[in-house]
C-alpha cells in the first residue's frame, strides 16, 4: 500500500509550516532514516524523515510552499514492490480515511502514547516512535519525556474522549488530582487544537519559555522541585517565629523554572569590568539633544541600561554563535538578538523582551522599556511579551550591588548580572587614575557557550560599552 | 484591640463551622462568629431534625402496617410533645457536638451580630464589629461584642425562607419550617404552599402524623427541580396516601380566621378555589442573608439577593469571601460545606478547582424517598445530548421485596455519544442513601464501562443501580 506523508507539527501549536526544501526527488529510493524534506515555521527548521522503505513516488507539495496546514498529504511513498506510477495516482486519495485504522492498531497499553495518524505522523523525526510494532527506526530518538514516561493516568471519560477526538493524552496537562486528566482537560486541548498531533516535545523548547517547560508532573504544589519538605522546614524553627505566606503563580513559576535552569543548564560565569565614562558622555550628550514633545517633555531620556540592552544585542549578531540557545537535541541559532530584561515588581518579577534589540535604536529600546517596566509592574503584559529571548540583561547598580552573578531564564542561554557604574582607581599607562567602572558578570549555558565563545561575546559587550559610539551606526 | 485572626468566619451554620474547622487545621488563626446557633438551620431548624420528626412518622407508619410483616401493633397512636422533644434532643446533641469540634480545633467563636466595617489593605487587616444579640444566649467560652480584625473574612450567612407580600408568615396560622418543625399539637388540616423539598418534607410528615394535607404548587410540576418521570411517580404515591395536590395553581389570597386559614387559589385554568386549613406552611423558597453586613458600604457585588462569587469564594473585594446559601443556589448544606473548604484551600494556596454545580446531589427525605445528580433526562436533552436511559424497577429487587418496599425507580441517564454518565434519579426506600454511588462515579468521571464492571453486593438495593445503568444498554437481567 503506499505510505502518505503528511505535514508534521513540529510543536504542539504549530498549525501549519513552510516547505523549505525537498531533500528526496519523486523517483528516489528512501531508506528509513533518510531526511526527505526540510519545515520551516517561525522558531525553527526541523527535518522531516522517514521511517519506512520505498520510492518517493510523488511530491504532493513544491518546495517553497508557505503556511501548509498540519497533517496535509506533502507526498506518497510507493511501498517496496509497488508500482510507483498508481501509488502516485491514488495513494493520496483518502489520507483521513487511512489514518483510522493505523490508529486502531496499537491496542497494547502504549497506544494511549500514541495519536491516530501515528502511522502518517511518524514520518517528522521529531517524533517518538509511534510503537513497538512498528520496526524501530531512526526517528525515535527524541522520545518525548511525557511520551516515553509509559502510563498516563485520565479518568474513563477523558480516555474515550480522547479517542474519539483524536486527542493525545500524553500531550494533555492533566487538572484533576495529581494531574490525573480529566473530561474537560481533554476538551480543552482539543479547542485549542494543542494536541492533534503527536507533541514534539524536542522542540518545545524552540517555543515560548511556558511551553518550553512542560512542568514536570510529578512536582510538588509548590512548584519547586524537591526540598526539604513543608514540615522538614517547620522543624527548624519556633512555631510563632514565622509567618506563611502562601505561593502565588509567579513564585511557583520562578521556584520551578530557575531550580529547573540550574539543574539542568550548567553554568559558568566571566567578570569584566567595563568603563564607562565615555558612555556617560555620550548619554550626556544624546539626552540633552532629545526633542520636546507637546507637553515640552523630552522624546527620550537614555539610562544606562538602556545602552547596556542594545551592546548586548550587538554583541549577540556580531557573535553569532552566541545567539543561540539549546532545544534538547539541538541549537536553535538566531538571526536577530531578543534580549530580555529583569523587572523587579511587588513580589516577583518580568522579563519583558525586546524583540530586535540590535536593530532597533537606543530611544527606541529606551521607550519600549519605559512602557514594559510600567506594564510590568501592573501585571499587564501579554504572554508573548515575556517569553522567548535568548538572553537577558539583570540590573542591580541601582542598588549599589557592585558584583553578582545571576541565574539563566530558560530556554535563554545567557544572562548578564550588571552591578552599579562606580568611580574607581583604575590603572592606566602605568598610573592611578580615576574612571566610573560598571562590574558585569555573564552567567552562560555551557551546552551552548564554551568558555572562549562567551568571553567573545563579553568581550564584544565591553568593547560597545567602552567605544558607544559603536551603538550609534 | 484583640489581635489580628487569619480567617474570621461569619455564621457558624454547616457552612460556616467546616469552613472555620478546615481553616484551623491549615494552621489558620480562625474565628467563627453566630448570632443565634452553632449549626445553623441545617443543625437547628432543617435538615436535622426534620429527619428526626420524619423518622417518628415512618415507625408510625410501620407500627400501622406492622401486620404486613406478620407482627401485631394495636393501638398505635403518637404523643406530638415528645415526638417534637426527641427532634429536638438530636439538634440540641449534634448543635452541642459542633461546639465541641470548634473547640477542639482551636477555633475562637464570637456571639452577636457582625458587621464587616473593611477589609484587608496593604498589612492592615480587615475589621468586623461584632454586636450582642438578644436571639440566643451565647455558648460556654465564647467571646462577646467588640471589634475584631481579621486579615480574610468569609460570609457565610445563610439563607432565611421567602415570604410571599399578603401571605407573611405570623407564627401562629402562617408556618415556615421554624414553626412547623415545632408543633404544640398536630394540625387537622394544613395546606403546603411550595412543592421543593423542604414543603414536601413537611407535607409527608403531616400526612402520615393523620392531617388533611394540600399541597399548592405554581409550576406544572412537584418537586420542580426533579426529574420529570421521578416527580410524576412521586405525585402518584402522595395522592395515593392521600395528600391533595394542585400543580399550576397560585395562592392569590390567605385570610385568617378564628381557627382556619382561608386561601384563595387560582388555578392554570384561571378558575380559583377557595381550601380552608388549620394551619398554612410558606415553603416558597430561601433567600439569602445579605442584610446589615456593610456589604453595599464595600461595594460587595450581589445578584438576586445572593452574594456573587468566582467559584472559589473571592467576592469582587479583595479579602471578602462568601460561601454556602449566601453565595448562590443550590442552597443546600453540603454544596456549603464544600464552597467552605475550597474557598480556605485556596486562600491557603492550595491547588483548587471551582465546585462542578452539575455533580451536586439532592434529596428529598419524604416517603417514598426521592434523590438526584446530574441532569434531568429533559435537561439533558435540552442540552443537546442524545440520551441512553437506563431504568430499574424496586419491584426486580430482591431485597426490596423483602423489605416490604417493591415501588420505586433507579433511572440513569447517559450521552450515547462517550458514555458520560450525565445524571440519575430515584424514588423509593433508602434512595437517599444510594445515590452516592453515583455520585463518585460522575466525580471520577466513569463510563457505562466502568460502572457495568463494577460488582455490587448482593442481596442489597444498590444491585439496581448496576441494573439500571445495563439496562440503558440493554443488558438488564431481572426484568
Amino acid at each position: 500500500m503506499p505510505i502518505n506523508v503528511l505535514m508534521p507539527a513540529l510543536s504542539p501549536t504549530m498549525e501549519k509550516g513552510n516547505l523549505a526544501k525537498w531533500l528526496k526527488k519523486e523517483g528516489d529510493a528512501i531508506k528509513s532514516g533518510d531526511v526527505l524534506a526540510e519545515i520551516e515555521t517561525d522558531k525553527a527548521t526541523m527535518e522531516v524523515e522517514a521511517i519506512d522503505e520505498g520510492v518517493l513516488a510523488k511530491i504532493v507539495v513544491p518546495e517553497g510552499t508557505a503556511d501548509v496546514p498540519v497533517n496535509d498529504l506533502i507526498a506518497i511513498i510507493a511501498g517496496e514492490g509497488e508500482d510507483v506510477s498508481a501509488a502516485a495516482a491514488g495513494g493520496g486519495a483518502a489520507p483521513k480515511a487511512e489514518a483510522k485504522p493505523a490508529a486502531e492498531a496499537p491496542k497494547s497499553d502504549a497506544g494511549q502514547n500514541t495519536t491516530p495518524g501515528d502511522g502518517h505522523m511518524s514520518y517528522a523525526r521529531v517524533n517518538e516512535a509511534p510503537d513497538a510494532a512498528k520496526p524501530a527506526a531512526g526517528g525515535g530518538q527524541a522520545a518525548a519525556p511525557a511520551s516515553s514516561g509509559g502510563r498516563v493516568f485520565a479518568s474513563p471519560l477523558a480516555r474515550r474522549i480522547a479517542k474519539q477526538e483524536g486527542v493525545d493524552l500524553a500531550a494533555v496537562q492533566g487538572s484533576g488530582p495529581h494531574g490525573r486528566i480529566i473530561a474537560r482537560d481533554v476538551q480543552e486541548a482539543k479547542a485549542s487544537g494543542a494536541t492533534k498531533a503527536a507533541p514534539a516535545p524536542a522542540h518545545q523548547a524552540a517555543e515560548t519559555p511556558k511551553a518550553a517547560a512542560p512542568a514536570p508532573k510529578a512536582a510538588p504544589a509548590g512548584g519547586a522541585p524537591a526540598g526539604l519538605s513543608l514540615d522538614q522546614v517547620r522543624g527548624f524553627y519556633q512555631k510563632d517565629a514565622y509567618e506563611e505566606v502562601p505561593l502565588d503563580g509567579m513564585r511557583k513559576t520562578i521556584a520551578k523554572r530557575l531550580t529547573e535552569a540550574m539543574q539542568v543548564a550548567p553554568h559558568f560565569y566571566l567578570t569584566v569590568d567595563c568603563e564607562l565614562d565615555a558612555l556617560m558622555k555620550l548619554r550626556e550628550t544624546l539626552n540633552g539633544s532629545a526633542g520636546k514633545d507637546r507637553d515640552g517633555k523630552p522624546l527620550f531620556k537614555l539610562s544606562v541600561n538602556d545602552f547596556v540592552i542594545k551592546a548586548m544585542g550587538l554583541a549577540l549578531t556580531r557573535v553569532p554563535a552566541a545567539n543561540a540557545v539549546w532545544a534538547e537535541d539541538r541549537i536553535l541559532r538566531f538571526k536577530h538578538a531578543e534580549v530580555g530584561v529583569a523587572v523587579a515588581i511587588d513580589g516577583g518579577l518580568f522579563t519583558p523582551v525586546i524583540r530586535r534589540a540590535d536593530e532597533k535604536t537606543l530611544s527606541a529600546i529606551s521607550n519600549e522599556m519605559k512602557d514594559f517596566a510600567a506594564r510590568a509592574r501592573a501585571k499587564k503584559l501579554k504572554p508573548e511579551e515575556y517569553q522567548g529571548g535568548v538572553t537577558s540583561v539583570s540590573n542591580l547598580g541601582m542598588f549599589g550591588i557592585k558584583h553578582f552573578t545571576a541565574v539563566i531564564n530558560p530556554p535563554q542561554s545567557s544572562i548578564l548580572a550588571v552591578g552599579a557604574g562606580e568611580k574607581r582607581v583604575v590603572v592606566k599607562d602605568g598610573q592611578p587614575t580615576v574612571a566610573q567602572v560598571m562590574t558585569c558578570t555573564l552567567s552562560c549555558d555551557h551546552r551552548v557557550l564554551d568558555g572562549a565563545l562567551g568571553a567573545e561575546l563579553v568581550s564584544a559587550f565591553k568593547g560597545l560599552i567602552e567605544n558607544p559610539m559603536g551603538m550609534l551606526v | 484591640m484583640s489581635d489580628t485572626y487569619d480567617i474570621l468566619v461569619i455564621g457558624a451554620g454547616p457552612g460556616g463551622y467546616v469552613t472555620a474547622i478546615r481553616a484551623a487545621q491549615l494552621g489558620f488563626k480562625t474565628a467563627v462568629v453566630d448570632r443565634e446557633h452553632l449549626g445553623g438551620i441545617c443543625l437547628n431548624w432543617g435538615c436535622i431534625p426534620t429527619k428526626a420528626l420524619l423518622r417518628s412518622a415512618e415507625i408510625y407508619h410501620y407500627m400501622q402496617h406492622a401486620s404486613d410483616y406478620g407482627l401485631s401493633a394495636k393501638e398505635v397512636s403518637f404523643d406530638a410533645a415528645a415526638i417534637v422533644k426527641r427532634s429536638r434532643g438530636v439538634s440540641g446533641r449534634l448543635n452541642g457536638g459542633v461546639g465541641m469540634l470548634l473547640k477542639k480545633n482551636k477555633v475562637d467563636v464570637i456571639w452577636g451580630e457582625a458587621t464587616v466595617e473593611s477589609v484587608a489593605k496593604g498589612n492592615e487587616p480587615g475589621k468586623v464589629t461584632v454586636k450582642e444579640t438578644k436571639r440566643a444566649e451565647a455558648p460556654k467560652g465564647a467571646k462577646g461584642a467588640g471589634s475584631y480584625s481579621a486579615k480574610h473574612i468569609i460570609l457565610a450567612t445563610g439563607a432565611r425562607p421567602r415570604a410571599i407580600p399578603g401571605i407573611e408568615p405570623d407564627k401562629k396560622q402562617i408556618w415556615t419550617y421554624y414553626e412547623a418543625m415545632v408543633p404544640e399539637a398536630m394540625p387537622k388540616s394544613l395546606l403546603v404552599m411550595g412543592s421543593g423539598a423542604i414543603g414536601i418534607e413537611f407535607a409527608s410528615f403531616y400526612r402520615t402524623m393523620g392531617a388533611e394535607v394540600t399541597v399548592v404548587e405554581l409550576l406544572p410540576q412537584i418537586l420542580p427541580v426533579e426529574d420529570a418521570e421521578i416527580a410524576g411517580m412521586a405525585r402518584k404515591r402522595f395522592e395515593k396516601q392521600g395528600i391533595k395536590i394542585l400543580t399550576g395553581a397560585k395562592v392569590t389570597k390567605v385570610e385568617k380566621g378564628a381557627n382556619a386559614v382561608t386561601a384563595t387559589i387560582e388555578g392554570s385554568d384561571g378558575k380559583s378555589q377557595q381550601i380552608s386549613a388549620e394551619k398554612l406552611i410558606s415553603a416558597v423558597g430561601v433567600v439569602g442573608n445579605i442584610e446589615n453586613l456593610g456589604l453595599e458600604k464595600l461595594g460587595v457585588k450581589t445578584d438576586r439577593g445572593t452574594i456573587v462569587t468566582d467559584g472559589l469564594g473571592r467576592t469582587n473585594v479583595p479579602g471578602l469571601y462568601a460561601i454556602g446559601d449566601v453565595a448562590g443556589p443550590p442552597m443546600l448544606a453540603h454544596k456549603a460545606e464544600h464552597e467552605g473548604v475550597i474557598c480556605v484551600e485556596t486562600i491557603k494556596g492550595l491547588h483548587t478547582h471551582p465546585m462542578d454545580k452539575g455533580k451536586i446531589p439532592g434529596c428529598t427525605y419524604c416517603h417514598p424517598q426521592i434523590a438526584s445528580v446530574g441532569l434531568t433526562e429533559a435537561k439533558a436533552k435540552e442540552q443537546g445530548f442524545q440520551v441512553k436511559v437506563g431504568r430499574f424497577p424496586f419491584a426486580g429487587n430482591g431485597k426490596a421485596i423483602a423489605l416490604g418496599e417493591p415501588d420505586g425507580l433507579i433511572k440513569t441517564i447517559f450521552d450515547a455519544k462517550t458514555g458520560q454518565l450525565l445524571g440519575a434519579h430515584m424514588i423509593g426506600a433508602e434512595v437517599t442513601e444510594l445515590i452516592q454511588g453515583y455520585v463518585v462515579a460522575m466525580t471520577l468521571e466513569s463510563t457505562e464501562e466502568e460502572l457495568m464492571h463494577t460488582v455490587f453486593p448482593h442481596p442489597t438495593l444498590s444491585e439496581m443501580m448496576h441494573e439500571s445503568v445495563l439496562d440503558a444498554y440493554g443488558k438488564v437481567i431481572h426484568t
